[in-house]
């Protein structure tokens, strides 16, 4: 792991910051959007450069949602529940998709191609049932198919590697 | 640009932009918030720059994408100025035919333009739209006009001179008085109003005060937070600049919700351009009052909307809430005075400056003044951001404004301010929608969250969707929430799996009446809200469930039975290839199709693959020994609820 780069990260952060306490859910974003998830090292050098205790990140990571302590899937599926989803049916999206990728809610597949979440509200109500994959939004309205999206992915990067 | 530098800098400004947009210049405006680029804004955009370029009229007519109208039930859409016209449900293909009769020739094309239910009527224009016709856009109206990454849009339709009147014309306490006469009151959910907030942070002294925007719009259900920042970012700016030195603070921050990108970017550019032009940073426009403005993402965490959680957030700890008093007039951010207020809150700021305390306490009602934006979605035809007066009634918002209830099925409730709201029943929709008259129906105006709900949903399965939301929500600091939702959520799921007992009904309205009054913060304090209104209202649907095991709705899988109907069945065999479990069976053409109850986990995938509606939920889950029995029963001695084909 490129200790630099989380070096370089902090250093953003802290050369132009004045408050008390470090930024360190600045910090915690930044390298997430860097590596898509916080690996364990660079939550350890964090700790170090920061001189916060590790156990104080490790509840920051915890406590917000938005952070993962385990490695996405190459395409992230994120299946809205808010109120208007869960009315037009997300619960049974939900089961359709674990079916199709043979994964839970919070799971990747074992090849590591999709991940699935649940995700609170992405406001995007007038569309509902709402799925985001990757970023972009779908609106799975009168959809009967849901597992076509996934298979059109999983096609269009057999065609890359091709 | 230039920093300005002085008022007369910022007037000269103005000016030029103003004379650069005449009011009737030729425009084609494409609604392109996040609903709208997922509808295919963009698609939308390039077919109209393609199409005004091919007729050499990229120069005549100005191509706009901005955020979004409001109607999101008919996006992509698209609004021709100065003719007015409203095209709905565009595609690509579409737009070389409307720039050619509607710019070039100045015709409609009906075809493209929004119909009403029975397409009896075609409604050209926008302001003759039934959705539009009962608003009232003091705040969205901007959104439609105003391209967010311009800063010149904004400047040329009275923008920052709100801010240039207050800080130029108008003392502090004459700021401070102007709110609290315009009877403004947090778009956010409590309702406080705005002026007295303002004064308390504004009588602390201290060296060092803040202004805050909460963006973190968590409430499911709502989204005219994100709207707004999509859509005008620098209204919610210049709100906070007059807030800040009505109060006298030098630095705020913008906490905005991390799940909504195209936010993040419009307010990132926003603040850069306010920044260069000199309407923040040091001496603004060659004044002593000063501000800085920065914005601070938030990570997923809906507590984090409660203001004391908010502060911590930004102050890089966990989100959890601390016991008020001290408020965070007295003591905020790091300890100093803070202000803070909802984006709806702040937006409304400018306008009030600007066209005074009268005229907008003359909308709404006496004790709720103005308009709100509410999101009007769930099971209602007309899906979209409506801003309309206070006081409105629930009945207008879904028939006038809403267009009603899709299906031909009847309303049974509207859920409205989020987890710490309540179900308001169909007999009640004549209520007048505004702070107080919400609250006493038991439920709140919250952030402006309106969901509709009609006869296939299950009450007791809402009250369960919300504990299931709040228990993953609560930070886990106080007890009365952190133990109290699980255990109601525990009571409820297994009223919903149909193993409910009467006790349990008295159980969690005790255990909801603690929860409300020993909760520390609004989350605990408003999270048993949900089940006691259902309770309320609905206490015949927990009955059900308890006493004779059946879902109404025919929602709840353990209580419900799936059935196919062999009059209407054209034995195709989708429903049994569309079976994960293989719990149909059944031969083509044969007529003998049959879906095996013990083996089936109620998914529903049948019910949506059926191209006749043939088969149908019913009521009581009760599987019978074996096929051949089933089919000699009678189907009519129960009630079928709900076929595929409406529902999805």
């Amino acid at each position: 792991m490129d200790l630099k780069r989380i070096d370089e990260i902090i250093n953003q952060h802290t050369d132009t910051h004045d408050g008390a306490y470090p930024p360190v859910i600045p910090i915690l974003q930044d390298i997430q959007s860097e590596y898509r998830w916080l690996p364990e090292p660079a939550l350890v050098h964090t700790a170090k450069r920061l001189r916060v205790p590790l156990v104080d990140l490790y509840g920051i990571a915890t406590f917000y949602q938005s952070f993962r302590l385990t490695p996405p899937g190459e395409h992230q599926i994120n299946l809205c529940m808010g109120t208007a989803c869960h009315v037009e049916g997300a619960p049974l999206i939900l089961g359709k998709l674990e079916r199709k990728l043979g994964i839970k809610a919070g799971e990747v597949t074992e090849d590591g191609k999709f991940g699935l979440d649940e995700v609170r509200c992405v406001g995007c109500c007038a569309l509902a049932p709402v799925m985001v994959v990757d970023e972009d939004y779908h609106s799975l309205k009168g959809k009967k198919d849901v597992g076509k999206i996934i298979d059109e992915k999983r096609k269009s990067d057999e065609k890359v590697s091709n | 640009m230039e920093r300005l530098t002085s008022l007369e800098k910022f007037h000269e400004l103005q000016s030029t932009v103003r004379a650069e947009r005449p009011e009737d210049r030729p425009q084609v405006i494409i609604s392109a918030g996040t609903c709208g680029q997922a509808r295919g804004a963009n698609g939308v955009y390039d077919a109209f720059r393609d199409a005004l370029a091919e007729r050499n009229l990229s120069e005549k007519v100005e191509l706009k994408r901005t955020g979004c109208h409001g109607y999101c039930e008919v996006e992509p859409n698209a609004l021709v100025l100065p003719q007015g016209v409203f095209y709905a449900h565009l595609e690509p293909k579409n737009i070389a035919e409307i720039v050619d009769e509607t710019i070039v020739n100045g015709r409609v094309v009906e075809k493209y333009v929004v119909a009403n239910a029975d397409g009896s009527e075609h409604f050209a224009l926008a302001q003759e739209l039934p959705f539009y016709r009962r608003q009232q856009r003091n705040l969205l109206t901007l959104n439609t006009l105003i391209e967010p990454t311009k800063i010149e849009d904004y400047l040329a339709l009275d923008g920052y001179a709100a801010f240039a009147k207050a800080l130029s014309s108008m003392s502090r306490p004459e700021v401070i008085e102007e709110m609290k006469r315009s009877g403004l009151r947090g778009r956010g959910g409590g309702g406080f109003p705005t002026g007295m907030k303002w004064e308390f942070c504004y009588k602390e002294q201290a060296d060092l005060k803040y202004v805050v925007c909460n963006a973190d719009e968590g409430d499911p259900g709502a989204y005219m937070d994100r709207s707004l920042l999509e859509g005008n970012p620098h209204v919610v700016i210049e709100g906070m600049l007059i807030g800040a030195y009505a109060v006298g603070a030098q630095h705020g921050y913008i906490y905005v919700r991390d799940e909504y990108p195209i936010a993040v970017r419009h307010l990132q550019i926003a603040i850069e351009q306010a920044r260069e032009l000199g309407l923040l940073g040091e001496s603004i426009l060659g004044t002593d009052f000063s501000f800085e403005l920065q914005m601070s993402r938030g990570a997923g965490a809906f507590v984090c909307g409660e203001e004391t959680a908010l502060l911590h957030s930004i102050e890089s700890k966990r989100g959890m809430p601390r016991q008020r008093p001290p408020f965070p007039a007295q003591s905020g951010l790091w300890g100093k005075p803070t202000n803070i207020n909802n984006v709806e809150t702040w937006a409304n700021v400018p306008l009030i400056v600007n066209k005074g305390a009268d005229w907008f306490a003359a909308q709404g009602t006496e004790q709720s003044k103005g308009s709100k934006i509410f999101a009007l979605v769930g099971k209602i035809r007309n899906t979209g951001l409506v801003e309309v007066p206070m006081g409105i009634t629930l009945r207008e918002l879904v028939y006038d404004v809403g267009g009603g209830i899709p299906n031909d099925k009847q309303i049974k409730a509207v859920q409205t301010g989020g987890p710490s709201g309540g179900c308001i029943p169909a007999h009640l929709l004549d209520l007048p929608v505004d702070f107080d008259a919400l609250r006493e129906a038991g439920s709140i105006m919250g952030s402006g969250g309106m969901v509709v709900m009609d006869e296939a949903t299950c009450m007791v399965d809402v009250a369960k969707y919300f504990l299931e939301f709040l228990e993953g929500e609560s930070c886990g600091k106080c007890t009365p929430c952190r133990m109290g939702t699980p255990l109601m959520l525990e009571i409820v799921e297994r009223i919903c799996d149909g193993h409910g007992t009467p006790e349990d009904l008295d159980t969690l309205e005790s255990l909801a009446k603690t929860i409300k009054n020993c909760s520390l913060c609004g989350l605990g304090q408003t999270s048993p809200n949900p089940v006691l209104s259902t309770l309320r209202y609905f206490r015949d649907e927990y009955e059900a469930h308890v006493y004779d095991k059946v879902c109404p709705a025919c929602l709840c899988q353990n209580l419900i039975r799936y059935e196919i109907d062999q009059d209407t069945c054209i034995s195709c065999d989708r429903c049994r290839k569309a079976c994960p479990v293989e719990a149909i069976t059944g031969e083509l053409k044969q007529h003998n199709y049959y879906i095996h109850n013990h083996l089936c986990i109620r998914c529903g995938a049948c019910e949506e693959q059926c191209p006749v509606s043939a088969i149908s939920r019913l009521p009581g889950y009760d599987p019978p020994a074996d096929g051949a029995e089933a089919k000699k029963q009678s189907p009519s001695h129960s009630t079928a609820v709900g076929s595929a084909g409406g529902e999805q």
